[in-house]
């Protein structure tokens, strides 16, 4: 069932569920990932893992694998100056210089003929190391005594107030209100202790790139990324290139959610491709995808909530501790965004959040879908739940007593303009027959328990800067060219809705240029669920503005005022209130040809509205002054829970989400259902673990992801619309939201069944077994 | 062991195709290296995620975990070769149609199963399609969409 208002709005193609614009291609199976470029001359790239968690490179022999058959060439740290790369800290080399930090950081690079021959060469390299102590947690890399990871952490440069020192490599401190004297006011309250584990992306297509110098010493690179204008910024600023000669292009994308967005091996092979002075292919294997890219954040976290006997929550104090991993990438933001996050979508009073970001000797850790969002959900959905049974109230009606709602503040000061939190919670009530279903709950088939459980959150979509140019050709066709990169969720087409329906012209009428940083205009990237809010609302002004022009030209040609004319569906302008009109060919034929030039309408923004209100908060390393507008979201999933085995299965779920406005309503539901199935492997099996330094489960052998055979049918996605003032369209974004809630919604559902809290995730068959084990000991 | 390199002949698409090749080279990298048929994709190199999957005398495979060697004499059918079969244009309208393709890596392989699937029982249930296509993964859709694609390529057919 889909709820979507779009087909009263009276509106053309924003709101109708049209097929993807590239899907024919992909069902063909004719659409080019990075993998299926193969550039004339090329030769092949193949990576030398590090076996350490932590050693001094002492020097490389690359004497026996320079020899080896069709090798081409050889990188290594000592090819690649000091430059150094990072969103936040700029403390990575291109390659592993001076001291690797990871098993499985990337220390040395083979160019061959072939595969085969490049990976087989790789080996041959001999590296002479120093061992050293590694840091494999957080609290290790906390104590006085730890090795250091990065001894010149204090001149990196970075772009906020890190607070970095030794190990730490930043902390971040929010408050509002008054916590410490808070917690005396309340009648119930909560506390505990969470932790989340690491959670692989497993994009299908594993990271790759294609690298190209020309004669004249210019560089053209495709990758599997998220962003080409970021990875061309990292690549430049680790190999210390102008970025006027770095051209970073992007072939289809199969999936990103996270992994993607900032570098992976793209400067090693452009350095490779530099020194080779051939097109270097380097694509990961399965194995060094996830051992030599990123993942989600493990966690522990502190939590306590206070509330009222009546149920209105007055007090939350939330302190995490992340796993940063050998570089900090995006973490410092994961780390800020989840502080921010952690009093959820309520109205509470006083809320202190703190944590911090340790350096360890593993895999850097970084952006994936939901950004440290479902980590405090976890946490704080599950302490709703416990206060809802304490005072026993209705968990819905303690959640719907405490709702933010429009106008109200954000945490740190933010003042949310949309909110269709109510109708999220009201529709997964309905849509899940709550009331009956609480009633009916418990055994029907012997040997197995059923549960009901739900959670609320909010996302958000926004942050940086986005731009658009929207060209009339010749003949009235149009051509968008906005830098996103659409990683597979339909951005190119939801955008092309967006310019279609602001010029009333067809959608097939409009061209979407490919991401490219010579022609295509600034986008930070397709992350925080921002490009059909963000690059939505350049692509809606830079089309008004090509609008105006075309009626300026039509006022002229039709010799009146620009007042008098409008246009009109099917790509022409007519004067209002008369059946003369003319298409856009003849308007841009003149414009071309005669009089004025080319038409193009464009649009720059940057996210302008500021997270911190220093009047309500104090925030002590912010590390995003401007984050974004709100989304919402509840879910209710019902579990089934096998006594015997201790396997947990979720029967069905409902996932309400307000984005606004769906554009392209099927494009929505997908990405709750994919996100919905993505967050339940990442509560009930994922997890990457580790032996020592070394992954122990880098293949989909051993690290499982859902498969069709896991996850239930019945996952219905329902949509709410409560428009954005300023979101194209009122849309706000919907890529990241529907996974937050899905490990507390389960984990809630489980307690149901279970009578046993869940603190831990996974919620693996063995937990939920002993689980059940200690509360039905306990209640005997 | 390396670069022993022989002669063989393998029926790709109905073409026979000449290659050299020696003992370690899958079907998948000689379908996509040697011969450029790139709708078969490397996702884990493993036989795991289903992404490389082409038809083997008629019975869906793994083509990473397949020698090619072993294919000599025998006909590989990869999803290129389908563009004119009712029963895969029904698929591909369907996957097109009901939101089944999102990133597209995993589509390939996805509708060879499929295929396999409606070939063997045109008219499947939901079960019937869970079972077919556990042996492929899709990381994006949640495979809600997919399922509908099938379950409406089946209808398209027998209508």
């Amino acid at each position: 069932m889909s709820n979507t208002v779009s087909n009263t709005h009276g509106l053309g193609v924003v709101g109708k569920s049209v097929p993807k614009l590239e899907n024919r291609e992909k069902v063909l199976g004719k659409a080019e990932y990075i993998a299926d470029i193969y550039p004339p001359h090329m030769v092949h790239g193949a990576l030398l893992a590090s076996p350490h968690a932590h050693a001094l490179i002492l020097g490389y022999d690359v004497t026996e694998a320079l020899a080896a058959p069709g090798v081409v060439a050889v990188l290594t740290g000592d090819d690649v100056g000091e430059g150094r790369m990072g969103a936040f800290i700029k403390d990575e080399h291109a390659i592993a210089k001076h001291r690797v930090r990871y098993v499985g950081e990337p220390v040395a690079a083979v160019a061959a003929e072939t595969e085969q021959q490049a990976r087989k060469a790789a080996d041959l390299i001999r590296i002479e190391y120093q061992t050293l102590a590694p840091v494999l947690t957080p609290e290790q890399g906390l104590a006085a005594d730890a090795p250091i990871i990065h001894p010149d952490l204090e001149s990196y440069f970075k772009v906020f107030d890190a607070g970095s020192e030794a190990n730490l490599a930043s902390r971040t401190v929010f408050d509002e209100g008054d916590v410490a004297s808070a917690w005396e006011h309340c009648d119930v309250i909560v506390e505990g202790e969470f932790t989340t584990q690491a959670q692989a992306h497993v994009s299908i297509e594993p990271c790759g790139a294609v690298a190209h110098m020309d004669g004249n010493g210019r560089i053209k690179l495709w990758s599997a990324n998220q962003s080409v204008f970021r990875v061309q910024a990292n690549v430049c600023e680790s190999l210390e290139l102008p970025m006027s000669r770095l051209q970073s292009l992007t072939p289809r994308i199969g999936a990103g959610f996270g992994n993607k967005m900032e570098p992976h091996i793209q400067p090693i092979t452009v350095a490779l491709a530099m020194k080779c002075g051939r097109p270097v292919k380097l694509i990961l294997s399965r194995e060094e995808d996830f051992e030599m890219v990123r993942a989600r954040h493990p966690y522990r976290i502190r939590m306590k909530t206070g509330a009222k006997k009546d149920g209105t929550l007055v007090a939350r104090s939330c302190e995490v501790l992340l796993d940063c991993g050998a570089y900090v990438d995006d973490s410092p933001g994961v780390l800020g965004f989840s502080l921010l996050m952690a009093r959820g979508p309520y109205n509470i009073p006083n809320m202190h959040s703190e944590g911090k970001l340790v350096y360890t000797n593993k895999i850097r850790f970084g952006a994936f879908r939901g950004f440290g969002n479902p980590q405090v959900t976890f946490a704080g959905e599950q302490q709703i739940d416990e206060i809802a049974r304490q005072l026993e109230i209705d968990p819905i009606d303690l959640r719907r007593k405490n709702i933010l709602s429009e106008g109200d503040p954000w945490f740190l000061g933010q003042k949310v303009e949309s909110a269709g939190l109510a109708q999220c919670i009201d529709a997964v009530e309905k849509a899940s027959e709550w009331r009956d279903q609480i009633r009916s709950t418990k055994t029907q088939i012997p040997g197995r328990r059923t549960g009901i459980g739900m959670a609320i959150t909010a996302h958000i979509s926004g942050l940086l800067s986005s731009a658009a140019i929207v060209r009339i050709l010749e003949d009235g066709c149009v051509a968008l060219n906005t830098g996103a990169v659409d990683i597979g969720q339909g951005s190119d087409t939801v955008l092309a809705q967006i310019c279609a329906e602001t010029l009333k012209v067809d959608l097939k009428s409009v061209s979407v240029a490919s991401p490219d940083t010579d022609g295509s205009p600034y986008n930070w990237g397709t992350t925080a669920s921002r490009v059909t809010y963000m690059t939505g609302r350049a692509v809606k002004s830079a089309a008004e503005k090509a609008a105006i022009k075309i009626k300026q030209h039509a006022a002229e040609m039709f010799d009146c005022n620009i007042e008098d004319v409008e246009l009109r569906d099917g790509g022409v302008v007519g004067i209002i209130g008369t059946d003369k009109v003319l298409p856009f060919l003849a308007i841009s034929a003149r414009a071309h040809w005669a009089v004025g030039g080319p038409i193009i309408g464009e649009h720059s923004l940057a996210f302008e509205r500021d997270t911190l209100d220093p009047k309500r908060a104090v925030a002590l390393g912010l590390p995003f002054p401007r984050i974004g507008v709100l989304s919402f979201g509840a879910l209710v999933v019902e579990v089934e829970v096998d006594e015997v085995t201790g396997q947990t299965r979720i029967l069905k779920a409902w996932s309400a989400l307000d984005v606004g406005r769906a554009i392209n309503p099927q494009l929505v539901e997908v990405q709750i259902e994919g996100a919905f199935v993505q967050g339940l492997g990442y509560a009930l099996f994922e997890e990457m673990v580790w032996d020592g330094g070394r992954l122990s489960n880098p293949t989909l052998m051993d690290y499982k992801v859902p498969t069709i055979a896991d996850v239930p049918y019945d996952i219905e996605s329902i949509i709410i619309e409560s428009p954005e003032p300023d979101g194209p369209y009122g849309a706000k974004g919907a890529g990241e939201i529907g996974i937050n809630a899905v490990p507390a919604a389960i984990a809630n559902a489980v307690f149901d069944a279970t009578s046993y809290r869940h603190r831990h995730l996974p919620m693996t068959s063995e937990r939920v077994f002993n689980g059940l084990y200690n509360s039905q000991r306990k209640y005997q | 062991m390396m670069g022993e390199k022989a002669m063989m002949s393998i029926n790709v698409n109905n073409r026979s195709q000449a290659l050299e090749t020696d003992g370690h080279d899958t079907l998948l990298t000689v379908l996509r290296d040697e011969l450029g048929i790139t709708s078969p994709k490397r996702g884990c190199n493993q036989g795991v995620c289903g992404s490389c999957t082409v038809m083997i005398d008629g019975t869906p495979q793994r083509s990473c975990i397949t020698l090619s060697a072993s294919c000599e004499n025998k006909q590989v059918h990869t999803l290129d070769f389908y563009k004119d079969d009712p029963t895969m244009q029904a698929l591909q309208n369907q996957f097109y149609n009901c939101g089944a393709v999102q990133c597209g890596f995993c589509t390939a392989g996805l509708l060879i199963s499929a295929y396999a699937l409606l070939k063997d029982n045109p008219a499947p249930n939901l079960k019937d399609v869970q079972n077919a296509l556990s042996g492929n993964i899709c990381r994006c859709t949640g495979y809600r969409k997919i399922v509908d694609g099938v379950i409406a390529a089946s209808k398209e057919l027998s209508s």
